[in-house]
């Protein structure tokens, strides 16, 4: 596992999503309300860029004529086929068991430890002064 | 909400052997993109009265369904304009990377299911020109389908012939909802003019003859709106054979566009059996219902049914023969099936390949 520093964290603010391609696979990296997720930019059902659909919460109902709707931001809506996939672990909520989409642990680290490694910068330069992302492929 | 968009194709596949994609829709970019094949009468007609259709609903159906334009989110084209506008982007996210050797183009919105029937004419000749110019002409792989006023039979037979002939259209559409089923003698001179100029007719689910979507009336969700298409596809399907179509235009073939094929069995079974009851209500019907199901018509694969068991799928196709698939994706339509994937394994090579290409081919007459 290679551990890949993929921008300084101001670059990302919550609400915004960063799309690279590490080493052939396309990825995607989340700031949720200032945590970060990572998943692979292709949806398991039928290979769609999966993280550029909408983030949208997740309705849910115990009975029927009572709805809740949570998660507001958290789930991922593909572009071709509306299938739902929480950003946070990457279930998917139609088909839990057989699909799931690809998640990858994403830290925050100071640029201190960047510098000094295991880690390859992307295309960014680095510097001790900040924080980064950094996910882990 | 912070979507950033790559106007880029979402698929890295690319496909080594050629497929027949066989329900393309193309679209307008612009409103008065349709102006230069309308005659300036219509033009003012448009604006000054609009669209009138059968159904009830001043703006038309409801939208956005399920994804905007009910299509792709990564559709858009770059340049602007709705998905399905841009013939270059189409080229670049659709015809090469999945190899479409040949494309079937099946406009909607069209004029079809006006009840003005001299401006639906008008409109659907508009488009039937447009499909030349802007698609069809600039890519070889692309053919069109003549889309005819349905509901007023003379004209849409007239609008049939006048394109007899010409290699840019490869079928004749119909929708499947209108204004009676489609067996009816009112449709007949299409299926007539079809026959004689040697096309196929497809017949492609949506549609707005005025009825509600269901046979008990309006349902509550869009999910029922997606089943609710093979219901009006059955109901066209079984007018087609009963009324006796297929009887008299033994040449006849048809392809039930976008409406999915798991449900035609249990239909021709069911079919069968009361035909056995009360075949002499319909003594014009010289054979049972099944055989002009499986001798007349034809199946696109978008939506294909996906059971839990292949083997049930398989089942399903050997009825329906493996020679009356044809592949097709609906780009850009939300619902696109992506090439290669949405066949299982276990199939033979010759079968895959009909399915991909070779009954496309055959059907529309392509070398
Ligand atoms: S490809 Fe994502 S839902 Fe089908």
């Amino acid at each position: 596992m290679t551990r890949h520093v993929i921008a300084p964290v101001d670059e990302l603010p919550p609400g915004t999503r960063k799309f690279l391609d590490i080493d052939g696979r396309p990825i995607a990296i989340f700031n949720i309300k200032g945590e970060f997720f990572g998943l692979l930019n292709r949806c398991p059902h039928q290979g769609a860029a999966l993280c550029e659909g909408p983030l949208i919460g997740l309705a849910q109902s115990s009975n029927p004529g009572e709805i809740e709707y949570t998660k507001l931001g958290e789930i991922i809506r593909c572009p071709w086929h509306g299938w739902e996939f929480d950003i946070r672990t990457g279930q998917s909520y139609c088909d839990p068991k057989r699909f799931r989409a690809r998640a990858y642990p994403v830290n925050v680290e100071p640029g201190s430890a960047v510098v000094k490694g295991p880690y390859v910068a992307e295309t960014i330069a680095v510097s001790v002064e900040s924080d980064y992302v950094v996910v882990d492929l | 909400m912070n979507v950033q968009f790559r106007a880029e194709p979402s698929a890295s596949v690319s496909l080594k052997t050629a497929i027949a994609d066989c329900d393309i829709h193309p679209a307008r970019a612009t409103k008065d993109e349709l102006y230069p094949f309308l005659a300036k009468r219509w033009h003012s007609h448009l604006e000054t009265y609009g669209i009138q259709a059968y159904h009830g609903m001043m703006e038309g159906p409801p939208y956005p369904k399920a994804q905007p334009n009910a299509s792709r989110r990564d559709a858009w084209p770059p340049e602007g304009g709705p998905q399905g506008s841009s013939l270059s982007f189409m080229q670049k996210q659709l015809l090469d990377p999945y190899n479409v050797a040949l494309g079937v183009l099946n406009p909607l919105a069209t004029g079809q299911g006006l009840r003005n029937q001299d401006f639906a004419g008008a409109l659907c000749a508009a488009i039937n020109d447009w499909q030349i110019e802007k698609w069809t002409s600039k890519d070889k792989r692309l053919k069109a389908s003549i889309v005819v006023a349905n509901e007023d039979g003379i004209a849409g037979a007239a609008e049939i012939r006048k394109r007899a002939g010409d290699p840019n259209f490869v079928q004749v559409l119909l929708l499947s909802r209108n204004v009676e089923p489609l067996g009816q003698r009112r449709y007949w001179p299409i299926y007539e003019a079809a026959q004689e100029i040697g096309l196929p007719v497809g017949v492609h689910a949506f549609g707005f003859g005025g009825n509600p979507l269901t046979p008990s009336g309006w349902p509550s969700f869009y999910i029922e709106e997606m089943v609710g298409h093979a219901q009006c596809q059955q109901t066209a399907l079984a007018s087609l054979v009963l009324e006796g179509v297929f009887e008299r235009y033994p040449k006849l073939k048809m392809v039930m566009i976008e409406a999915g094929f798991g449900w035609a069995p249990s239909l021709a079974w069911r079919l069968d059996k009361t035909f056995e009851k009360l075949h002499s209500e319909v003594p014009h019907l010289k054979r049972k219902p099944s055989e002009y199901i499986r001798d007349h018509i034809w199946w696109t694969t978008q939506p294909m049914e996906d059971p839990e068991r292949r083997d049930h799928l398989f089942q399903t196709i050997e009825w329906i023969g493996w020679d009356k698939l044809l592949f097709a994706t609906d780009y850009p339509h939300w619902d696109f099936d992506e090439p290669s994937r949405v066949l299982p394994a276990g199939v033979s090579d010759a079968n895959r390949e009909a399915f991909y290409l070779g009954n496309a081919k055959k059907l529309y007459g392509i070398a």
